[in-house]
């Protein structure tokens, strides 16, 4: 039964080759692509299941041993985060054909959106370190693919550079490898971790582990390594810019929060008060960012910035209510940059324009788009029934109880600021008086509204059934301070 | 040996970091694969050079090359090789679309 760890990255493949097939006949493609998203979505719960009830799952593909051959662990922080992923990308598989030109689906949307689902998944399940990489690039050609598809002059300027910032760190990633590798002479996750702890880290081993950590952060956008991103999120289409926002930073956050509590915990006094300024300024930055711009889909966007400082922060702090506020925090934040991106991709659609200053009393047409956007910046912000509250109260428990206070006290006020940005869309497009004379065409928002309202129930259900997902994710962060069980059930001593 | 091709490699990562700084595109391009090469050229370092014969299983030998890196190697080329044929490509039609191959130019407004 072990294969069962290696179905969430075989059948979005599979899918992905055959919708690769029907590109030319639009009404089926769509089709297969729901039905494939929602079999992914059922078997990828299936394991998840059965990851929490009986323990990790491992797979040693073609049956050579571990350190030789290349693994793939299906634990139970993986599990979530693929699980998350699929629910995801069933949203956008139905939000899609609403908001795609008939070109654009024509040339390949639907193969390129499940091959990303394919390399966000490997990422997340692969125990090899180089096949981290090639998973890397596997989500990152593919979201080469979708960023630029539709070939406007924006999208066609903005992702050149985003190409050439990934192929500059991915060739980073490949030296921080090469660098590893001639130290402890493996590239097995588990067996590096091992003879890590046997060399008890020296400096030329924290050296590695930053040179790791400029590269996810650049993957993950964070503090001094964040000015490609928001740009290059905004010109592809909102369904695009949705799973970037929710799926592409978060790998990079799950990559340093599997390195730094798997490999590199043996010299934390150095790299984690790092990560702890880095979370800080990320905070500021961010939330800087987003208040000083009246593009909504610019808004969002630099809203990135902030979550993945929460995480990092989380990850700096290293106590076990830290790191399940960041797990939580995670998952909370996927659903909700998803569920920002998609609402914002409707908002232009019927304002006919991405500019706040040109909007007005929207709510008036669209009262469900209006109050959809109020409860997700409530969610955004962590008010309290919602889920950012219970991630944000781990986080700065956590914090607190490291004596952490400058960062917490950043974090609250950067809250308060995210919460305001989100609140700007609203108090300045939504709110308003009802134009007589004007005549706004009213556009139909109905297919938009399904995908939405299914991840925002997910995001108020993750805050309002804490009780029955908090212990789980407890387990998570107990199990991440314990690394000798990933090591255990990879190298089965 | 190995300090030799390390100094290489550092050279082809310096003259692919001052490509990657210049304003024009093809550069650029030309910038990502210098740096590619250097890795690449790093990664066969690292994992020694030249310990024994070609990694080909032949009678009566013993030492062999660490096969390992070469592998990775091999499919790390592979990988940058399709990046920048996509990227030669989006260069040519960003250079065509927006009538410049200049970065400096290549700027946006607020919003759009």
């Amino acid at each position: 039964m072990s294969n069962l760890a290696v179905l969430p990255i075989i059948l979005p493949l599979l899918f992905g080759i055959i919708l690769a097939l029907t590109h030319n006949r639009i009404p089926l493609s769509r089709f297969l692509t729901k039905t494939f998203t929602i079999i992914n979505l059922g078997v990828v719960s299936y394991i998840t299941f059965r990851v929490f009830n009986q323990g990790t799952i491992t797979l040693e593909t073609g049956g050579w041993e571990a350190p030789y051959g290349i693994v793939i662990v299906a634990d139970s922080l993986a599990m979530l985060l693929v699980l998350t992923t699929n629910i995801i990308a069933v949203a956008c598989a139905f939000y899609a054909p609403h908001s795609l030109s008939e070109r654009q689906e024509k040339y390949y949307f639907y193969p390129f959106f499940l091959l990303l689902i394919t390399g966000v998944s490997g990422a997340f399940l692969t125990g090899d370190l180089f096949n981290l990489f090639v998973f890397f690039e596997v989500l990152l050609m593919a979201s080469y693919g979708l960023i630029v598809l539709g070939g406007d002059k924006v999208q066609l300027r903005e992702s050149i550079k985003y190409v050439i910032i990934n192929l500059f760190s991915s060739m980073l990633f490949v030296t921080a490898v090469a660098f590893l590798y001639s130290v402890v002479g493996t590239i097995n996750m588990a067996q590096i971790a091992e003879r890590v702890q046997e060399v008890e880290q020296q400096g030329i081993l924290t050296t590695i582990a930053i040179l790791f950590f400029f590269v996810f952060a650049t993957k993950a956008a964070l503090f001094p390594l964040y000015y490609w991103m928001p740009k290059s999120y905004i010109v592809p289409n909102p369904v695009v810019s949705a799973l970037f926002g929710a799926l592409l930073t978060k790998v990079g956050i799950y990559s340093i929060l599997r390195m730094f509590s798997l490999i590199f915990i043996h010299n934390i006094d150095f790299t984690h008060p790092l990560f702890i300024w880095i979370a800080g300024l990320s905070l500021i930055f961010g939330v800087i960012g987003s208040i000083s711009t009246n593009n909504v889909k610019l808004i969002v966007a630099y809203n990135i910035i902030p979550a993945v400082g929460f995480l990092i922060m989380g990850i700096g702090v290293f106590n076990e209510d830290a790191l399940s506020g960041t797990i939580y925090y995670l998952v909370h934040d996927m659903f909700i940059k998803a569920v920002l991106f998609l609402i914002v991709g409707v908002i232009v659609y019927v304002a006919g324009t991405s500019d706040l200053r040109k909007m007005n009393g929207l709510i008036n047409y669209y009262p469900l788009l209006g109050w959809l956007l109020f409860i997700s910046a409530f969610v955004l912000a962590g008010i309290p029934p919602f889920s950012g509250f219970i991630g944000k109260l781990l986080l700065l428990k956590g914090a607190l109880s490291v004596d952490e206070v400058i960062i917490v006290l950043i974090a609250l006020i950067s809250s308060l600021l995210i919460l305001y940005s989100i609140m700007k869309i609203f108090i300045n497009g939504f709110w308003g008086e009802k134009q007589e004379s004007d005549n706004i065409k009213l556009k139909s928002t109905k297919g938009f509204m399904g995908p939405i309202v299914f991840l925002l129930e997910f995001s108020v259900m993750l805050g309002i059934g804490a009780e029955f997902v908090y212990p789980p994710i407890a387990s998570i962060s107990e199990y991440l301070l314990n690394p000798e069980l990933y090591i255990d059930s990879v190298l089965k001593e | 040996m190995e300090i030799v091709t390390s100094i290489l490699a550092g050279l082809l990562f310096a003259t692919g970091i001052y490509n990657l700084l210049q304003k024009q595109l093809l550069r650029i391009v030309i910038g990502t694969t210098l740096i590619s090469h250097g890795a690449h050229l790093f990664i066969l370092t690292m994992g020694e050079l030249k310990r024994g014969l070609p990694p080909v299983l032949t009678d009566g030998i013993t030492e062999y090359s660490d096969p390992l890196p070469q592998a990775l190697i091999l499919t790390s080329i592979v990988i940058s090789f399709g990046t920048t044929s996509l990227l030669l490509v989006l260069a040519y039609r960003t250079a065509k679309e927006n009538n410049t191959d200049n970065m400096g130019q290549l700027r946006g407004t607020e919003n759009e």
